[in-house]
Protein backbone atom coordinates (compact mmCIF):
# COMPACT_ATOMS: atom_id res chain seq x y z
CA UNK A 1 0.00 0.00 0.00
CA UNK A 2 1.41 3.42 -1.34
CA UNK A 3 2.08 5.78 1.36
CA UNK A 4 3.56 8.77 -0.86
CA UNK A 5 0.29 10.91 0.29
CA UNK A 6 2.25 11.46 3.80
CA UNK A 7 5.46 12.65 1.64
CA UNK A 8 4.77 15.15 -0.62
CA UNK A 9 3.02 18.67 -0.39
CA UNK A 10 1.95 20.58 -3.46
CA UNK A 11 3.01 23.88 -3.24
CA UNK A 12 -0.73 24.91 -1.93
CA UNK A 13 0.20 22.20 0.60
CA UNK A 14 -2.21 19.52 -0.08
CA UNK A 15 -0.92 15.94 -0.42
CA UNK A 16 0.23 15.26 -3.99
CA UNK A 17 -0.95 11.64 -5.54
CA UNK A 18 -0.81 11.73 -9.24
CA UNK A 19 -4.78 10.20 -8.38
CA UNK A 20 -5.65 13.53 -7.32
CA UNK A 21 -4.54 15.58 -10.09
CA UNK A 22 -6.58 13.77 -12.67
CA UNK A 23 -10.09 14.56 -13.90
CA UNK A 24 -12.65 15.01 -11.01
CA UNK A 25 -15.58 12.38 -11.25
CA UNK A 26 -19.26 12.67 -9.51
CA UNK A 27 -18.01 10.29 -7.52
CA UNK A 28 -14.85 12.29 -5.98
CA UNK A 29 -17.45 15.00 -6.06
CA UNK A 30 -19.73 13.02 -3.77
CA UNK A 31 -17.10 11.76 -1.42
CA UNK A 32 -15.69 15.19 -0.70
CA UNK A 33 -19.50 16.48 0.18
CA UNK A 34 -20.45 13.64 2.36
CA UNK A 35 -17.24 13.94 3.80
CA UNK A 36 -17.47 17.82 4.63
CA UNK A 37 -21.02 17.44 5.55
CA UNK A 38 -20.22 14.04 8.07
CA UNK A 39 -17.76 16.12 9.70
CA UNK A 40 -19.84 19.21 10.23
CA UNK A 41 -23.11 16.90 11.46
CA UNK A 42 -20.31 16.26 14.30
CA UNK A 43 -20.65 12.22 13.37
CA UNK A 44 -16.84 12.00 12.20
CA UNK A 45 -13.83 14.53 12.84
CA UNK A 46 -11.33 15.04 9.79
CA UNK A 47 -8.56 13.82 12.22
CA UNK A 48 -10.60 10.78 13.23
CA UNK A 49 -11.20 10.12 8.98
CA UNK A 50 -7.19 10.38 8.38
CA UNK A 51 -6.49 8.14 11.58
CA UNK A 52 -9.20 5.46 10.29
CA UNK A 53 -6.59 5.69 6.54
CA UNK A 54 -3.84 5.94 8.64
CA UNK A 55 -4.65 2.62 10.70
CA UNK A 56 -6.03 0.78 7.70
CA UNK A 57 -2.72 1.53 5.68
CA UNK A 58 -1.03 -0.27 8.87
CA UNK A 59 -2.63 -3.47 8.29
CA UNK A 60 -1.41 -5.88 6.01
CA UNK A 61 -0.31 -9.44 5.41
CA UNK A 62 2.81 -8.90 7.44
CA UNK A 63 0.56 -9.31 10.58
CA UNK A 64 -1.25 -12.46 9.44
CA UNK A 65 2.03 -13.98 8.50
CA UNK A 66 3.30 -13.15 12.03
CA UNK A 67 0.68 -14.73 13.26
CA UNK A 68 0.92 -18.00 11.39
CA UNK A 69 4.65 -17.88 12.20
CA UNK A 70 4.35 -17.82 15.97
CA UNK A 71 1.80 -20.88 15.62
CA UNK A 72 4.30 -22.98 13.43
CA UNK A 73 7.04 -21.93 16.22
CA UNK A 74 4.84 -22.02 19.53
CA UNK A 75 2.12 -25.31 19.94
CA UNK A 76 0.83 -23.11 23.00
CA UNK A 77 0.05 -20.24 20.68
CA UNK A 78 -0.92 -22.11 17.75
CA UNK A 79 -3.58 -23.92 20.05
CA UNK A 80 -5.12 -20.32 21.15
CA UNK A 81 -5.34 -19.26 17.73
CA UNK A 82 -7.28 -22.21 16.47
CA UNK A 83 -9.39 -21.32 19.88
CA UNK A 84 -9.89 -17.98 19.60
CA UNK A 85 -7.81 -15.97 16.29
CA UNK A 86 -8.83 -12.72 17.83
CA UNK A 87 -7.47 -13.09 21.09
CA UNK A 88 -4.50 -14.36 19.83
CA UNK A 89 -4.32 -11.44 17.49
CA UNK A 90 -4.94 -9.57 20.72
CA UNK A 91 -1.90 -11.23 22.17
CA UNK A 92 0.56 -10.35 19.01
CA UNK A 93 -0.09 -6.47 19.70
CA UNK A 94 -2.74 -6.06 16.12
CA UNK A 95 -5.65 -4.19 17.14
CA UNK A 96 -8.50 -5.92 14.81
CA UNK A 97 -11.08 -3.74 16.38
CA UNK A 98 -14.55 -6.14 17.27
CA UNK A 99 -13.50 -8.00 14.26
CA UNK A 100 -14.15 -12.08 15.16
CA UNK A 101 -11.54 -13.93 13.46
CA UNK A 102 -11.69 -17.70 13.09
CA UNK A 103 -7.49 -19.70 12.02
CA UNK A 104 -8.63 -22.67 10.32
CA UNK A 105 -5.18 -24.89 9.84
CA UNK A 106 -4.05 -26.83 6.80
CA UNK A 107 -2.68 -30.16 7.48
CA UNK A 108 -1.75 -32.90 5.55
CA UNK A 109 -4.89 -34.19 4.72
CA UNK A 110 -7.31 -30.73 4.73
CA UNK A 111 -6.76 -27.65 3.03
CA UNK A 112 -8.69 -24.54 3.71
CA UNK A 113 -10.11 -21.70 1.53
CA UNK A 114 -12.15 -18.91 2.12
CA UNK A 115 -14.25 -17.02 -0.03
CA UNK A 116 -17.68 -14.75 0.13
CA UNK A 117 -19.77 -15.59 -2.03
CA UNK A 118 -22.35 -12.60 -1.13
CA UNK A 119 -20.37 -9.70 -0.81
CA UNK A 120 -16.57 -9.60 0.37
CA UNK A 121 -15.74 -10.11 4.00
CA UNK A 122 -12.28 -10.71 4.56
CA UNK A 123 -10.18 -10.21 7.34
CA UNK A 124 -9.67 -6.67 6.60
CA UNK A 125 -8.20 -5.27 10.29
CA UNK A 126 -5.92 -8.20 10.01
CA UNK A 127 -4.42 -8.51 6.76
CA UNK A 128 -5.80 -5.09 5.15
CA UNK A 129 -7.99 -4.80 2.04
CA UNK A 130 -9.10 -7.45 0.29
CA UNK A 131 -6.94 -7.84 -3.09
CA UNK A 132 -9.47 -7.11 -5.84
CA UNK A 133 -9.94 -10.74 -7.17
CA UNK A 134 -11.22 -11.57 -4.03
CA UNK A 135 -14.34 -9.24 -5.17
CA UNK A 136 -15.21 -10.57 -8.12
CA UNK A 137 -17.87 -12.60 -9.39
CA UNK A 138 -15.53 -15.85 -10.56
CA UNK A 139 -13.93 -15.98 -7.83
CA UNK A 140 -17.51 -15.67 -5.45
CA UNK A 141 -19.45 -17.54 -8.04
CA UNK A 142 -16.87 -20.69 -8.46
CA UNK A 143 -14.78 -21.40 -5.85
CA UNK A 144 -18.15 -22.84 -3.53
CA UNK A 145 -18.91 -24.87 -6.28
CA UNK A 146 -15.39 -26.25 -8.27
CA UNK A 147 -12.62 -24.87 -5.88
CA UNK A 148 -9.95 -27.11 -6.96
CA UNK A 149 -10.68 -25.80 -10.47
CA UNK A 150 -10.23 -22.42 -9.10
CA UNK A 151 -7.24 -23.43 -6.70
CA UNK A 152 -5.53 -24.81 -9.91
CA UNK A 153 -6.08 -21.40 -12.01
CA UNK A 154 -4.24 -20.00 -9.19
CA UNK A 155 -1.13 -22.54 -9.28
CA UNK A 156 -2.11 -24.63 -6.79
CA UNK A 157 -3.63 -28.04 -7.56
CA UNK A 158 -4.35 -30.52 -4.87
CA UNK A 159 -3.95 -34.43 -4.92
CA UNK A 160 -7.26 -36.25 -4.39
CA UNK A 161 -6.66 -37.68 -0.76
CA UNK A 162 -6.66 -33.74 0.39
CA UNK A 163 -10.27 -32.80 1.64
CA UNK A 164 -11.02 -29.03 0.61
CA UNK A 165 -12.96 -26.83 3.24
CA UNK A 166 -14.49 -24.07 1.67
CA UNK A 167 -15.17 -21.19 4.07
CA UNK A 168 -18.01 -19.12 2.82
CA UNK A 169 -17.59 -15.78 5.21
CA UNK A 170 -22.02 -15.13 5.05
CA UNK A 171 -22.27 -13.84 8.34
CA UNK A 172 -20.15 -12.13 11.85
CA UNK A 173 -17.09 -14.26 11.25
CA UNK A 174 -14.22 -13.58 9.29
CA UNK A 175 -11.06 -16.19 8.60
CA UNK A 176 -7.70 -16.83 7.91
CA UNK A 177 -5.99 -20.10 6.61
CA UNK A 178 -2.69 -20.83 9.08
CA UNK A 179 -1.20 -22.82 5.54
CA UNK A 180 1.07 -25.88 6.64
CA UNK A 181 5.08 -25.50 7.23
CA UNK A 182 7.01 -25.85 4.74
CA UNK A 183 9.46 -29.20 4.78
CA UNK A 184 13.27 -27.95 5.67
CA UNK A 185 12.50 -24.81 7.72
CA UNK A 186 13.30 -26.68 11.01
CA UNK A 187 16.41 -24.53 11.64
CA UNK A 188 14.40 -20.80 10.53
CA UNK A 189 13.28 -18.21 13.23
CA UNK A 190 10.26 -16.85 13.43
CA UNK A 191 11.13 -14.15 11.23
CA UNK A 192 12.44 -15.73 8.42
CA UNK A 193 9.36 -18.26 8.85
CA UNK A 194 7.12 -15.13 8.57
CA UNK A 195 8.67 -14.09 5.35
CA UNK A 196 7.47 -17.48 3.75
CA UNK A 197 3.53 -16.37 4.17
CA UNK A 198 2.31 -14.95 1.66
CA UNK A 199 -1.53 -13.08 1.66
CA UNK A 200 -2.61 -15.96 -0.93
CA UNK A 201 -1.57 -18.83 1.14
CA UNK A 202 -3.82 -17.50 4.50
CA UNK A 203 -6.69 -16.33 2.06
CA UNK A 204 -6.42 -20.51 1.09
CA UNK A 205 -5.54 -19.93 -2.64
CA UNK A 206 -1.63 -20.64 -2.06
CA UNK A 207 0.45 -22.23 -0.16
CA UNK A 208 4.08 -21.14 2.18
CA UNK A 209 7.08 -22.48 0.18
CA UNK A 210 10.87 -22.59 1.67
CA UNK A 211 12.96 -20.78 -0.38
CA UNK B 1 -27.93 -14.74 -12.16
CA UNK B 2 -31.07 -12.69 -13.01
CA UNK B 3 -32.69 -10.45 -10.39
CA UNK B 4 -36.08 -11.81 -9.13
CA UNK B 5 -37.66 -11.53 -5.95
CA UNK B 6 -36.08 -14.93 -4.69
CA UNK B 7 -33.10 -15.10 -7.07
CA UNK B 8 -30.97 -12.02 -6.28
CA UNK B 9 -28.00 -11.27 -8.65
CA UNK B 10 -25.31 -10.15 -5.29
CA UNK B 11 -26.32 -14.09 -4.47
CA UNK B 12 -23.81 -15.79 -6.89
CA UNK B 13 -22.16 -18.71 -5.35
CA UNK B 14 -22.24 -21.46 -7.29
CA UNK B 15 -22.75 -19.80 -10.52
CA UNK B 16 -21.28 -20.32 -13.41
CA UNK B 17 -18.23 -17.74 -14.16
CA UNK B 18 -15.13 -17.24 -16.39
CA UNK B 19 -11.51 -17.30 -15.00
CA UNK B 20 -10.42 -15.27 -11.68
CA UNK B 21 -9.07 -12.13 -13.08
CA UNK B 22 -5.39 -11.36 -11.84
CA UNK B 23 -5.32 -7.64 -11.88
CA UNK B 24 -4.83 -5.63 -8.72
CA UNK B 25 -4.48 -1.86 -7.82
CA UNK B 26 -3.58 0.26 -4.82
CA UNK B 27 -6.24 2.61 -3.59
CA UNK B 28 -6.68 5.95 -4.58
CA UNK B 29 -7.09 8.90 -1.28
CA UNK B 30 -10.76 9.32 -1.83
CA UNK B 31 -11.27 5.67 -2.42
CA UNK B 32 -9.82 5.11 1.57
CA UNK B 33 -11.83 7.82 2.60
CA UNK B 34 -14.71 6.39 1.82
CA UNK B 35 -13.77 3.20 3.07
CA UNK B 36 -12.84 5.26 6.40
CA UNK B 37 -16.32 6.57 6.48
CA UNK B 38 -17.97 3.64 5.99
CA UNK B 39 -15.95 2.23 9.13
CA UNK B 40 -16.05 5.56 11.31
CA UNK B 41 -19.99 5.73 10.53
CA UNK B 42 -20.21 1.76 11.94
CA UNK B 43 -18.56 2.67 14.62
CA UNK B 44 -20.46 5.69 15.55
CA UNK B 45 -23.63 4.04 15.49
CA UNK B 46 -25.37 6.05 12.77
CA UNK B 47 -25.09 3.44 10.25
CA UNK B 48 -24.63 -0.72 9.60
CA UNK B 49 -22.50 -3.28 7.56
CA UNK B 50 -25.96 -4.61 6.53
CA UNK B 51 -27.25 -1.19 5.59
CA UNK B 52 -24.58 -1.24 3.10
CA UNK B 53 -24.92 -4.40 1.78
CA UNK B 54 -28.70 -3.76 1.33
CA UNK B 55 -28.25 -0.70 -0.65
CA UNK B 56 -25.87 -2.60 -2.48
CA UNK B 57 -27.88 -5.45 -3.62
CA UNK B 58 -30.86 -3.29 -4.53
CA UNK B 59 -28.46 -1.13 -6.47
CA UNK B 60 -28.69 -4.04 -8.54
CA UNK B 61 -26.59 -5.87 -11.15
CA UNK B 62 -25.81 -3.32 -13.75
CA UNK B 63 -24.39 -1.11 -10.65
CA UNK B 64 -22.13 -4.38 -10.21
CA UNK B 65 -20.91 -4.30 -13.55
CA UNK B 66 -20.40 -0.73 -14.36
CA UNK B 67 -19.27 0.90 -11.68
CA UNK B 68 -16.35 0.26 -9.44
CA UNK B 69 -15.97 -0.83 -5.86
CA UNK B 70 -15.55 2.48 -4.16
CA UNK B 71 -17.80 4.40 -6.61
CA UNK B 72 -20.39 1.92 -5.27
CA UNK B 73 -19.87 2.15 -1.92
CA UNK B 74 -19.91 5.75 -1.90
CA UNK B 75 -23.17 5.43 -3.33
CA UNK B 76 -24.67 3.21 -1.02
CA UNK B 77 -22.93 5.32 2.09
CA UNK B 78 -25.12 8.23 0.91
CA UNK B 79 -27.87 6.38 0.81
CA UNK B 80 -28.16 5.50 4.58
CA UNK B 81 -26.66 8.77 5.64
CA UNK B 82 -29.98 10.55 3.36
CA UNK B 83 -32.40 7.97 5.09
CA UNK B 84 -30.78 8.15 8.68
CA UNK B 85 -31.07 12.19 8.39
CA UNK B 86 -27.79 13.08 8.68
CA UNK B 87 -28.07 15.61 5.92
CA UNK B 88 -30.60 16.86 3.41
CA UNK B 89 -30.81 15.62 -0.15
CA UNK B 90 -30.91 20.02 -0.56
CA UNK B 91 -27.63 19.87 1.98
CA UNK B 92 -25.76 17.33 -0.30
CA UNK B 93 -26.59 19.28 -4.24
CA UNK B 94 -25.35 22.75 -2.36
CA UNK B 95 -22.40 21.16 -1.27
CA UNK B 96 -21.33 19.19 -4.29
CA UNK B 97 -22.12 22.20 -6.23
CA UNK B 98 -19.57 24.00 -3.82
CA UNK B 99 -17.37 21.07 -4.37
CA UNK B 100 -17.03 21.50 -8.55
CA UNK B 101 -16.60 25.04 -7.80
CA UNK B 102 -13.42 24.43 -6.45
CA UNK B 103 -11.64 23.28 -9.08
CA UNK B 104 -11.23 20.71 -11.99
CA UNK B 105 -9.10 18.01 -10.04
CA UNK B 106 -9.47 16.13 -7.02
CA UNK B 107 -6.76 18.00 -4.96
CA UNK B 108 -8.29 21.24 -6.15
CA UNK B 109 -11.54 20.15 -5.16
CA UNK B 110 -11.00 18.38 -1.78
CA UNK B 111 -9.10 21.50 -0.80
CA UNK B 112 -12.21 23.55 0.16
CA UNK C 1 -33.54 -23.74 17.10
CA UNK C 2 -31.22 -22.00 20.38
CA UNK C 3 -29.21 -24.61 21.16
CA UNK C 4 -28.11 -26.67 18.59
CA UNK C 5 -25.11 -28.88 19.66
CA UNK C 6 -21.87 -29.62 17.40
CA UNK C 7 -22.81 -32.47 15.06
CA UNK C 8 -26.61 -31.91 14.91
CA UNK C 9 -27.77 -32.34 11.90
CA UNK C 10 -29.71 -29.58 10.53
CA UNK C 11 -31.99 -28.37 7.41
CA UNK C 12 -31.45 -24.78 6.00
CA UNK C 13 -35.01 -23.24 5.48
CA UNK C 14 -35.96 -23.17 1.58
CA UNK C 15 -37.54 -19.97 1.55
CA UNK C 16 -36.98 -17.00 -0.80
CA UNK C 17 -37.66 -13.76 0.67
CA UNK C 18 -36.62 -10.65 -1.76
CA UNK C 19 -34.95 -8.76 1.30
CA UNK C 20 -31.34 -8.41 2.68
CA UNK C 21 -30.60 -11.80 3.85
CA UNK C 22 -27.03 -13.42 4.55
CA UNK C 23 -28.32 -17.38 3.64
CA UNK C 24 -26.96 -18.14 0.67
CA UNK C 25 -29.24 -19.46 -1.78
CA UNK C 26 -27.02 -22.20 -2.88
CA UNK C 27 -27.42 -23.44 0.85
CA UNK C 28 -31.36 -23.61 1.06
CA UNK C 29 -33.31 -26.31 1.34
CA UNK C 30 -29.62 -28.41 1.94
CA UNK C 31 -28.77 -30.22 4.59
CA UNK C 32 -25.73 -30.03 6.79
CA UNK C 33 -23.93 -30.89 10.24
CA UNK C 34 -23.89 -27.87 12.84
CA UNK C 35 -19.94 -27.25 13.23
CA UNK C 36 -20.19 -25.18 16.08
CA UNK C 37 -22.61 -22.78 17.79
CA UNK C 38 -20.64 -19.03 17.63
CA UNK C 39 -23.20 -17.51 20.57
CA UNK C 40 -25.71 -14.94 19.60
CA UNK C 41 -25.49 -11.96 16.80
CA UNK C 42 -27.73 -9.05 15.91
CA UNK C 43 -30.40 -10.10 12.75
CA UNK C 44 -28.36 -8.76 10.13
CA UNK C 45 -32.36 -8.65 8.59
CA UNK C 46 -33.47 -5.93 11.08
CA UNK C 47 -29.95 -4.27 11.06
CA UNK C 48 -30.04 -3.69 7.31
CA UNK C 49 -33.52 -1.82 7.23
CA UNK C 50 -32.66 0.19 10.16
CA UNK C 51 -34.37 -1.27 12.93
CA UNK C 52 -33.23 -2.44 16.12
CA UNK C 53 -31.91 -5.77 16.16
CA UNK C 54 -32.81 -9.08 17.78
CA UNK C 55 -29.64 -11.33 18.72
CA UNK C 56 -30.16 -15.13 17.77
CA UNK C 57 -27.70 -17.80 17.83
CA UNK C 58 -25.68 -17.63 15.04
CA UNK C 59 -23.98 -21.61 13.73
CA UNK C 60 -21.45 -22.42 11.63
CA UNK C 61 -22.85 -25.28 9.58
CA UNK C 62 -20.34 -28.31 7.40
CA UNK C 63 -21.99 -29.40 3.96
CA UNK C 64 -20.46 -32.09 2.07
CA UNK C 65 -19.81 -30.83 -1.47
CA UNK C 66 -21.80 -33.84 -2.69
CA UNK C 67 -25.07 -33.08 -0.87
CA UNK C 68 -24.56 -29.70 -2.75
CA UNK C 69 -23.86 -30.34 -5.92
CA UNK C 70 -24.63 -33.47 -7.20
CA UNK C 71 -22.20 -33.19 -10.35
CA UNK C 72 -18.96 -32.58 -8.46
CA UNK C 73 -16.26 -34.91 -9.14
CA UNK C 74 -15.04 -34.37 -5.29
CA UNK C 75 -17.65 -35.28 -3.30
CA UNK C 76 -16.36 -35.44 0.13
CA UNK C 77 -14.80 -31.76 0.14
CA UNK C 78 -16.74 -29.39 2.55
CA UNK C 79 -18.51 -25.77 2.73
CA UNK C 80 -19.12 -24.20 5.95
CA UNK C 81 -21.21 -21.56 6.28
CA UNK C 82 -22.42 -19.13 9.38
CA UNK C 83 -26.47 -19.79 9.16
CA UNK C 84 -28.27 -18.02 12.05
CA UNK C 85 -30.74 -19.86 13.65
CA UNK C 86 -34.28 -19.10 12.37
CA UNK C 87 -32.75 -20.17 9.06
CA UNK C 88 -32.63 -23.66 10.61
CA UNK C 89 -34.60 -26.73 11.15
CA UNK C 90 -32.63 -29.42 12.85
CA UNK C 91 -33.54 -32.66 11.48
Amino acid sequence: MPHDHHDHLSPSGHPYRPDQDTGLTDWQVMEIAIRELMIEKEIVTAAEVQNQIDAMDARSPAQGAALVARAWTDPAFRDRLLTDGSAACAEMGFDVGPMRLIAVENTDSIHNVVVCTLCSCYPRNLLGLPPDWYKSRAYRSRTVREPRRVLSEFGLDLPADVTVRVHDSTADMRYIVVPARPEGTSGMDEAALAALVTRDSMIGVGIAKAG
Amino acid sequence: MSDSPGNRWHDMGGDVAGPVPGDDHDFALWEKRVDALVILAGLKGVFTVDGLRRVLEDMGEEAFETLTYYERWVAALNQNMLETGIYSVAELGERMEAVRARGTTYAEAADG
Amino acid sequence: MDNLAPGTSVRVRAMRPPGHVRTPGYLRGRIGIVERALGPFPNPEQLAYGHAAARLPLYRVRFRMGDLWPSTETPDDTLDAEIYAHWLEPL
